[in-house]
Formats: C-alpha cells, structure tokens, sequence
C-alpha cells in the first residue's frame, strides 16, 4: 500500500502545471475564474493546443493519439486543467463518441472521425434523451428505417447540450419496434448536422443560459455506414458510454478550483460586519464540504487504482455510482455557499448592465453569476443517470438486492 | 499510489480474520461480555500468539514491526467482530506513547510484558470539564526531590480498570488550559493513592474513574518533557484516531453486510423487502458513506505518520469528522432497515450501532472536530489575491 503520489506523478504533475501556465491564453482562464463557461473559441483553441502536445486524448489507444498512460497519470493531467482552471477537451469528443467509435467502430469510421475528434474539427453533442425517455432512456422512440444504403430517421431528441455548436450528433434511433425487449430495438447512428431535415430549437434554462436544445429530425437522410456497431445492437454502445461518463462526474479538481475562489472571496465579501468567511456557520458548511471533497478524492484514486489493476476489463464498478452522486451534490453544495457569499448582491443575475459598455459594474461578476451558476447546478444530479438511478444501479447490480 | 496490501500484510488480516471468525462470533461474544472482566483473556493469549500485542514495537525491541497500515488492517478486523479487549488502549494508546515518549530502558522493562500479554494499559487523561480538549488538563504533578506526586481524577478511562500501568496527563506548570505545562507519566496502577470505580461502557467495553490522590512516581515514570508533554499527546491520539477509524470501517461494513442479508430475507406483502425502492436506496446510501470513511480511515493511516504535527492534525481532523458522518448514518440506517429486532440486545446490529456511536464520542466527534478544523481555515487554501 502506498497512498502518497509518486516521485514521478508529482514531477509530471509540475510538467502540467507549467505546460498550462505557459499556453493558456489568459482571457480563457480570466473567463473561467470568474465562473463563466469558456466560449466555442476558447474550447476549440485549447483541445487544439492540448492536442498538438499530444494530451487531448491520453486514454485513448496509442494508435489513435493516446499516451499509454497509466488511469492516475491521466487524473493528475484531468486535474490539473481543472484546478488552473481551463477547459477540458470536450467530453461528448473524447469521452463519449470517441470511446464507442474505438470500441464498436469499423477502421473506416475511426480513420475518418476519430484524428478530427481529438483535434476538435468536428463538434459533437449527443442525441439520447427525449421527451418521453429520460431516466427510462430505452423507451426512446427517434425511429430510423433502412431504405437502400441510408437510414432515414424521423423524431426528437431533447436536451441536447451545445448542438447549437455541433457539427455532427451521436444518435439512439429506434430501428426495430417490434423487438422483443426495448433494448433490443436500438442502433447507434452518427449524424452530421448539416444534414437536410435537422432542425435545433433553443431550450433556456432557469439560469437564463442557451444551454441546451431540442433537436427535431424529419425524413434525415444518413448513410448506413455511419451506423456503428450492429443494427439493433445500439443500447450496448450506450451502456459502455454510460458507464465511461460516470467516473468523469466527480470533477473533484473543478470542485477544489471553485473551493480556493470561493475561500478568496468570502475572505473579502462582508457579512455581519466582518468577511463572511468569519461566520461560524459558514465556515463550518465550507469545512464539511472540503472534508467530503477529500473523501471523494481518495475514493476516485482508488477507482482509478483499480482500474490500472484490471486494464481491459470493463468490470463494472460500484464507485462510479458513489462518484456521480457524491460529485455532483458537492458542486451542488458549492454553489449554494457562492449564494450564501454573494448575499444580496446575488440579485443581480447574470448580466446587469451587460448593455453597459464602458461602465463601472454594477455587481461583481462572481457574485452575478452565483444564483445562475446554483440554478444551472441543479442539473447535475439529474444528467448522467439520475442520483436515484443510480442508487438503483448500486443496489442491484452490487448490493444484491 | 497503490491501494494494495502487500503479500506480508494479506496474510495478517487473514490470521486475524481466521481468528476472529472462529472465535468472536456473535454468541461468542455475549459470553465474553457475561464474564466479570468483560471480555477474554483466552482472546488475549491468541492476540500475543499471533503478534497483535506486539504489533506497533520495532523488532529490535520485541516487536512486530508494524505501522499505521498494519495498526488499520488489524483495527478493522476488530471492528469487524466488535471485539471487546483492551486492544485499543494497551497497543495503540500505551504503545503509542511508549514509542513515542519512552526511554530505551522504560521499553526494554515493558515492551516484552505487552508483547507476551502480561501488560495492561490504560490512556488516564479525559477530566470531568476537559470533554476533547487535549490541553485541558486540571491534574497536578508537583516535583517532590527527584520524583513528582499526582493529585487529581480522571474520568471515563477506557478498560482503566484491569490496566497494571496508566499513562497520566497531569499539569506540571501553568493554568488549566495552557498548551504547555502538561506532563505525561506512567503510573502503576497498584500505587499508593491510586483508585479506580471500573464500569461496563455502552457498547460493552469496560471503563473506569481513576482517582489520584497523593500518588508518588519516580523520575522513570516521566514519558517524555514533563513541562511539554502535549506533542506527544497529539501524537498518540492522532494514531488512536486513524486506528479508530479504520475500526468503524469494519463495523460499518459488517453491519451494512448484515442488513443487506435482512433485506434479502425478511418477508413483508409477500416480498422480500429489499425489493422496496425506498430501502434499496437507503442501502446504497449507506455504501456511500462507508465508502467515503474507508477512503478517509487510509488517509488517516497515511497522516498518522506525518511529522509535520500541523498537517497531521487538520488532515486526522478531518478522517474522524467524515467516519463520525458516516458512522452514525450507517448505524442510524442499519437500525431504520431491520426495524424492531435491531432494537433488542440479542441481535448484533444495535451492538454495532453503539460501537460506532462510542467511536464518534471517543477523542473528539464529529462537530467537535469540524469546529476546530474550520476555525483553523480546513483543508484546502484560498486562491491567491
């Protein structure tokens, strides 16, 4: 047993730290200390220059642009873009369409999406969830039906995260209805967004935030050799990818970056006379959340230890339920005490005077955004499998019951 | 990083599983708690066979050879079976401060006794009004010639009644509550001076209230600096704590295991209740947040090793505030999900359940450590201005 990081995972950690230091253009990690989400631009510029280095996919194959590197290796390089704090590469990119290409994938279609995947020349968002399929994500209903050599696919898909960027969507289409079970009904489709038929539908979300996107489909044509995998055996690439974005949720080095702001600022921001970081109530919800924070810090290790343990694998692990859960009402729990810093400032929203120009603010921007970033929050502990699916997951597939 | 324990360390958990299996079952255990001691010395004499005794002390001394990873191995073993000998106090508190504080020759004299099972300890410290606070000491040793006499009383001394030798915080300079000025001596408890009221604790471990009145100790009974023992008492409890917390790890998850079973089994509308959404997800919580202790109890193993007392102290803070959380929640829930037959004495459950109540009570819990660690700025630091 051996819980320190070491010699070696401390010095590449250094070699992170000053690669980000020397790169990151400073406006990107202006915006994101403030707690703004970076622009298209920024995220794009930085995968490219993370991907120029080599370390835009370090967990894919080597083949593919990955590092052969080790699971804890690969957190210390997550981290660190975290804490800075910069943008990671995009995950629907790396995390999720890319994974699944890898692993169901024909070489045609790794040779053709993948390079462009890592680089982010293309922008993908997902196509899961739908009006009527949220947690019971099988009951989806977005049909394609094969005429000749395209599938041509009619329906909805909801939810879908920065489409208004995309350039292409990874699809669940429904290619059989009369299939047994849902599940066996279900094909993995890749999509260019560019396609005749592909309508996007701006949804706002409380936060005020264009964030997320209906996306209609009528009578879109899509060649069948974008289909991965085997037709009707979609909802085995959803599973892996479900699985793949779990442990990513825990974003323990975003949750320490908003902690060391939010610890600045309630060291500055008054309450009751004093800086609200004097509070003892405060300080005392502060500490208990950087103590879970710890925990769930020293857990994700030992996922990823276990991980490096059994490479190749694909056990299922209980931790990337607890992770979820657990990251997601720590951000949660975080953003509630940036409304608890920012007192009535917080009023404001997210943009007073944003019409404004070359006028003093009327708030600071970190206190304008600590209601709308709490509100926007609200969605991680439903997104990736809600909290309670998860404790679903735990109890069957783990606790036997 | 590597979370693994090492071939030598596997088989140490094996022989105490081994042990522990065979003879600390349940029933096992309410007969040792029948007995007038309150627990077994045939346990005891197993303990010493297999090293535990001796488990913390160099070998060149007598000992194992052991760490904190090998102290949380054995902890959690312990916690699994809710054992009830004066592990706790004897190895890890005695020994703590013996490695710590003692003379080579104050060893030599002790380290094989304990080693063989022949030597009780006991931790004499906690006061009527000290409640966590280390410093908080009203006992008074004043020098007399070369030696000191002990005045004072000494409240809640875990298995105090059976130990030979008792380690002693008595005020050797300045008030009450000052950081300096505490003592730390080994006491035999058989002086002149020196009784005790012993006393069966909620969950089945035995106690004591120690009273010393006029009790002379040599200039060898000194553990450590006599005008700056508290170090050397941080020290120790930082270790009791980490072996503390990886003990409820082991009682959380043998009371978790326990009511998976419940649920798997017990019947209610013509089904097995663990089939009820609402019970399924409180037993997944509780994986949560025994998982979240385990996780600390090793960072507590890591940090009872750290030399930086400051470091070590906030970090230990923090292990015995989460393992405090999740104690009582998955104490709290093992009840909640068997219900009525968690309530009586003859099933382990609400042993566990108090077990895991003490550990949070014992060197401070959970509110008394999240105060103090968010008075002193937490874990993590500020952004730079």
């Amino acid at each position: 047993m051996e819980l320190r990081f070491t010699e070696e995972e401390r010095a590449f950690r250094q070699e992170v730290r000053e690669f980000i230091d020397r790169n990151l253009p400073a406006a990107t990690r202006e915006r994101m200390e403030s707690g703004r989400t970076p622009t298209k631009e920024m995220v794009v510029q930085w995968q490219r220059t993370l991907n120029a280095k080599g370390w835009a996919v370090p967990h894919w194959p080597v083949e593919w642009g990955g590092t052969g590197w080790s699971p804890i290796k690969r957190f210390i390089l997550q981290e660190e873009i975290q804490q800075t704090p910069a943008p990671l590469p995009l995950g629907f990119n790396t995390n999720m369409c890319g994974p699944v290409i890898i692993a169901f994938g024909t070489e045609a279609q790794k040779k053709r999406f993948l390079p462009r995947m890592a680089n982010l020349d293309d922008w993908w968002c997902q196509g899961f969830s739908e009006p009527g399929a949220g947690s019971d994500l099988a009951s989806l209903k977005c049909a394609a039906k094969r005429v000749g050599d395209y599938y041509i696919v009619n329906g909805q898909k909801t939810w879908t995260t920065l489409a208004q960027y995309a350039d292409w969507i990874f699809l669940l289409v429904r290619t059989n209805p009369n299939a047994a079970k849902q599940q066996e009904g279900i094909s993995f489709l890749l999509v260019d967004m560019k396609s005749p038929g592909i309508t996007v539908r701006p949804i706002i979300t409380i936060d005020g935030a264009h964030e997320v996107n209906e996306v209609f489909f009528d009578d879109v044509k899509v060649p069948v050799e974008n289909l991965v995998g085997t037709e009707n055996r979609g909802w085995d690439c959803a599973k892996f990818l479900l699985s793949n974005e779990r442990t990513g949720q825990a974003r323990v080095g975003a949750s320490k970056e908003r902690i060391r702001r939010l610890k600045l600022i309630a060291s500055q921001a008054p309450g009751g006379g004093r800086p609200i970081i004097e509070d003892p109530r405060f300080r005392e919800r502060l500490t208990e959340v950087e103590v879970q924070l710890k925990a769930l810090e020293i857990t994700t290790l030992r996922v990823l230890a276990t991980e490096q343990k059994n490479l190749g694998q694909r056990k299922p692990n209980p931790a990337s339920s607890i992770l979820k859960i657990r990251g997601t009402e720590l951000q949660q729990a975080i953003s509630e005490l940036f409304v608890l810093a920012a007192g009535p400032y917080g009023l404001a929203g997210a943009d007073p005077g944003a019409d404004r120009l070359n006028e003093p603010e009327i708030v600071p921007d970190w206190a304008a955004l600590a209601q709308p970033t709490y509100f926007n929050w609200r969605k991680q502990s439903i997104y990736g499998g809600s909290n309670e699916i998860q404790k679903n997951i735990m109890a069957k597939a783990f606790l036997g019951l | 990083m590597d979370f693994d324990l090492t071939e030598e360390q596997r088989l140490l958990q094996d022989s105490v599983a081994r042990l522990l299996a065979d003879r600390y079952k349940f029933e096992q255990r309410k007969a040792y708690m029948k007995t007038p001691e309150g627990w077994s010395r045939e346990i005891w004499s197993a303990y010493a066979e297999l090293g535990l005794l001796a488990l913390p002390f160099a070998e060149a001394e007598g000992g194992y050879g052991g760490g904190a990873e090998e102290t949380m191995i054995v902890a959690e073993q312990m916690g699994r079976a809710l054992t009830l000998e004066p592990w706790l106090p004897t190895v890890v508190l005695g020994g703590g401060f013996l490695r710590h504080g003692a003379s080579a020759e104050q060893r030599s004299a002790l380290v094989p006794k304990i080693a063989r099972g022949e030597m009780l300890l006991a931790f004499a410290h906690t006061e009527a009004q000290s409640r966590y606070d280390l410093h908080d000491v009203a006992t008074t040793a004043k020098r007399d010639g070369d030696g000191w006499v002990l005045n004072g009383r000494k409240v809640v001394v875990i298995h105090g009644d059976s130990a030979h030798r008792l380690v002693v915080t008595a005020r050797t300079a300045g008030g009450q509550r000052d950081l300096k000025g505490v003592g730390v001596f080994l006491v035999d408890a058989s002086a002149p001076g020196v009784s005790r009221r012993g006393f069966t604790a909620v969950d089945g471990h035995r106690a004591a209230e120690v009273t010393l009145e006029g009790v002379r100790v040599g200039p060898e009974a000194v553990l450590g600096n006599p005008e700056d023992g508290l170090p050397l008492v941080d020290r120790v409890v930082d270790e009791a704590i980490a072996a503390l917390a990886a003990e409820a790890v082991g009682a959380m998850e043998a009371v978790h295991g326990l009511t998976l079973e419940y649920l798997k089994t017990r019947k209610q509308f013509g089904r097995p209740i663990g089939s009820f959404q609402a019970l399924q997800h409180r037993a997944a919580e509780m994986m949560v947040a025994l998982e979240e202790a385990r996780s600390m109890a090793m960072l507590g193993a890591m940090m009872a090793e750290e030399e930086d007392a400051t470091e070590r102290r906030r970090h230990m803070r923090a292990v015995k505030l989460q393992v405090g959380r999740s104690a009582r929640f998955v104490g709290q829930q093992a009840i909640q999900l068997h219900g009525g037959i968690a309530m009586t004495m003859e099933y382990a459950a609400g042993h566990y359940f108090k077990r895991l109540t003490a550990i949070d009570t014992m060197f401070g819990d959970a509110e008394h450590h999240l105060n103090a660690l968010a008075t002193g700025g937490g874990l993590i630091t500020a952004a730079a201005a």
